[in-house]
């Protein structure tokens, strides 16, 4: 299996390609920032006894009166801008992918019944579907906020909203498609019920172009999120993201404490980039019809 | 054409019916707005006389006839906060933001279309190597953070542009607008390139993609050996061609920047559309919300139309059914 890999045309165009290595290797650095961050930082930051104020507001270590114990800086009440980053990147992934997942499950599940079924309810979702596609999610996310106040699991709830839309609307097309084909018919026939149908036969070729959404939507979630928490119906404060970070550090701003918000915002950067990178990649090797 | 129209305009009304459905249930499960308008010290006497005069103690359905009835009629209710008519201080703000948004428009047009013609018909060398990359580090940026970087260079460390407001306006059209005044120019260039960023990106990555399809074509190299020059073939032949995509995003983007103002506003304190409505959530103050919702969502129908409409003026080959 993971010679069949290594010897594999992905792999082979995955080697020639720079920018898909350089976005994997962003991506596995995050990957052990969110498994072992709260290990690789001293202090925990959201531990009160851990903070002392008498290390408020130090630069970080390379600038003089930096302190070598804190690498990017500390901010207001003496945490270390390196650990709530590693905190909150774990806080901005974990919603970003959980709410990529629920996504893709419900608008999978509504694309396949649609798909299948056609008909009345096919027309419905796909009206909905084409209503909440001519509004910007961004804007969509931040009315549900408006509404539901702060909380991890209300952005999770108003992401999903926004989400699963793209799925249902690919999974839908595919569907269609393979409805015809001679493989379900004979599914058919041999009178399989319509869940297994749908489930086993269908699902399967259906879900290639949605490993492509699925990536880069993982990074526009975590955008959105980071911007719900900025403007303060996000998470809340004792779950900061990396977007609640910035925000924090966006009031010292003006008095010249630059390091409290530009090296989360930095994190998210990269961490989008990677994304981005690794999913444009994803893009041109599973799309046949670039080859 | 007409028929088409009208086929869209009845489309238009659907919609619109289905957002006013959507943002009357969201309100009325959000919070009891008594309590917005009555004193902290009420009586429930006075607490169900407020409910009264509000219409809240009728029923749903009741209250949403009486919502669409007074929406039809211009009424969106006064805001709890200001106690001005909500309808007044959205189309107060309004100007203020389309201003931002078509400036940031203006900007992102005029950089990412000839980068993105560039880049799309010389797509082996270093430099547009180097403006695709500078393109995606555009699209993985959160704007939020950009705003605050500029404030912070140019406003705070360098004291070249002001970091809030909107400057000195002047009046055209009966509206202020402030860039028709040096001292608002000042003031608008830091938020809307913030607000320009994305859409720049997104822009130059769709114009390279169509540049990169429409010079494969024989009509680019006849044009070619016919004699015309080659700006004259990129720009006349290809962008014309690589337009279609174009248009498309720049009607979505148009949306995405009406709401992505909401966070440029919040940043330079610019008294758009944007501020208003993060303000009026934070107070809860539901009147302004609703007619900012409504108006938005008339902004984006018509802007689906318009993009419809502009892509069979630019591409005869495209009929409407």
């Amino acid at each position: 299996m993971m010679t069949a890999f290594f010897s594999s045309e992905f792999f082979a165009n995955y080697r020639r390609n720079a920018s898909a290595i350089a976005g994997s290797l962003i991506l596995v650095c995050f990957f052990v920032i969110v498994l072992f961050g709260p290990f690789l930082v001293a202090q925990d930051p959201y531990d009160i006894a851990a903070l002392d104020l008498m290390d408020s507001y130090k630069p970080p270590a390379w600038l003089p009166g930096g302190d070598p114990r804190f690498p990017l800086g500390t901010d207001g009440q003496g945490r270390d801008v390196l650990a709530a980053i590693f905190y909150g990147t774990r806080i901005s992934v974990m919603i970003g992918v959980t709410a990529m997942v629920c996504s893709l499950m419900l608008g999978t599940l509504v694309g396949l019944l649609a798909g299948y079924f056609g008909g009345r309810v096919d027309a419905f979702m796909m009206r909905v579907a084409d209503i909440q596609l001519s509004f910007p999610s961004m804007l969509i996310a931040l009315f549900l906020m408006s509404a539901f106040g702060t909380g991890i699991d209300k952005v999770l709830i108003a992401l999903t909203a926004v989400g699963w839309v793209v799925y249902a609307r690919t999974v839908r097309g595919q569907t269609l498609s393979e409805v015809g084909r001679e493989y379900v018919q004979a599914a058919r026939v041999s009178g399989l019920r319509e869940g297994k149908i749908i489930g086993r036969h269908i699902l399967p070729n259906v879900t290639t172009p949605l490993i492509v959404v699925a990536t880069v939507q993982v990074g526009t979630f975590i955008l959105i999120e980071a911007s719900l928490s900025f403007l303060g119906v996000g998470v809340p404060i004792t779950q900061p993201s990396l977007g609640l970070l910035i925000k924090n550090g966006f009031d010292v701003l003006f008095s010249g404490l630059w390091w409290v918000s530009v090296f989360p915002g930095l994190f998210i950067m990269a961490l989008v980039f990677g994304i981005t990178l690794f999913g444009d990649f994803l893009r041109d090797e599973l799309n046949p019809r670039l080859k | 054409m007409l028929g088409y129209i009208i086929k869209r305009l009845i489309q238009m009304l659907i919609v619109l019916w289905a957002v006013s459905i959507i943002v009357f249930l969201m309100m009325s499960f959000t919070g009891d707005p008594v309590f917005m308008v009555v004193p902290i010290d009420a009586t429930d006497a006075e607490i169900e006389q407020a409910r009264r005069i509000l219409g809240l103690d009728r029923s749903l359905p009741e209250q949403y006839l009486i919502f669409v009835q007074n929406m039809l009629q211009g009424d969106f209710g006064r805001s709890y906060v200001f106690r001005e008519p909500a309808l007044d201080l959205i189309l107060e703000r309004l100007p203020a933001t389309l201003e931002l948004v078509l400036v940031a428009m203006a900007m992102s047009a005029l950089v990412a279309i000839p980068l993105g013609v560039y880049a799309g018909a010389n797509p082996g060398r270093f430099s547009s190597r180097s403006i695709m990359s500078g393109s995606l580090l555009g699209i993985s940026l959160p704007s939020f953070w950009v705003g605050m970087m500029l404030i912070f260079l140019f406003a705070v460390k360098w004291r070249i542009f002001p970091s809030s407001g909107r400057g000195d306006t002047e009046a055209f059209l009966g509206v202020q607008w402030s860039i028709l005044t040096a001292d608002g120019w000042s003031h608008v260039i830091l938020p809307s390139l913030t607000l320009s960023l994305a859409t720049m990106a997104m822009l130059l990555r769709i114009t390279r993609a169509g540049m990169m399809e429409v010079t494969r074509q024989d009509y680019m190299k006849f044009a070619r050996a016919k004699g015309v020059s080659r700006r004259g073939v990129l720009y006349g032949h290809g962008l014309r061609n690589a337009l279609i995509p174009v248009v498309t995003i720049f009607g979505i983007q148009l949306g995405d920047l009406i709401a992505f103002a909401t966070i440029t506003e919040t940043i330079f304190a610019w008294p758009g559309l944007g501020k208003l409505l993060i303000d009026s959530i934070y107070r809860a103050d539901r009147p302004v919300i609703v007619v900012y919702l409504m108006l938005v969502a008339v902004i984006f129908v018509v802007i689906n139309l318009i993009v419809d409409i502009v892509y069979t003026l630019i591409d005869p080959r495209i009929t409407v059914k």
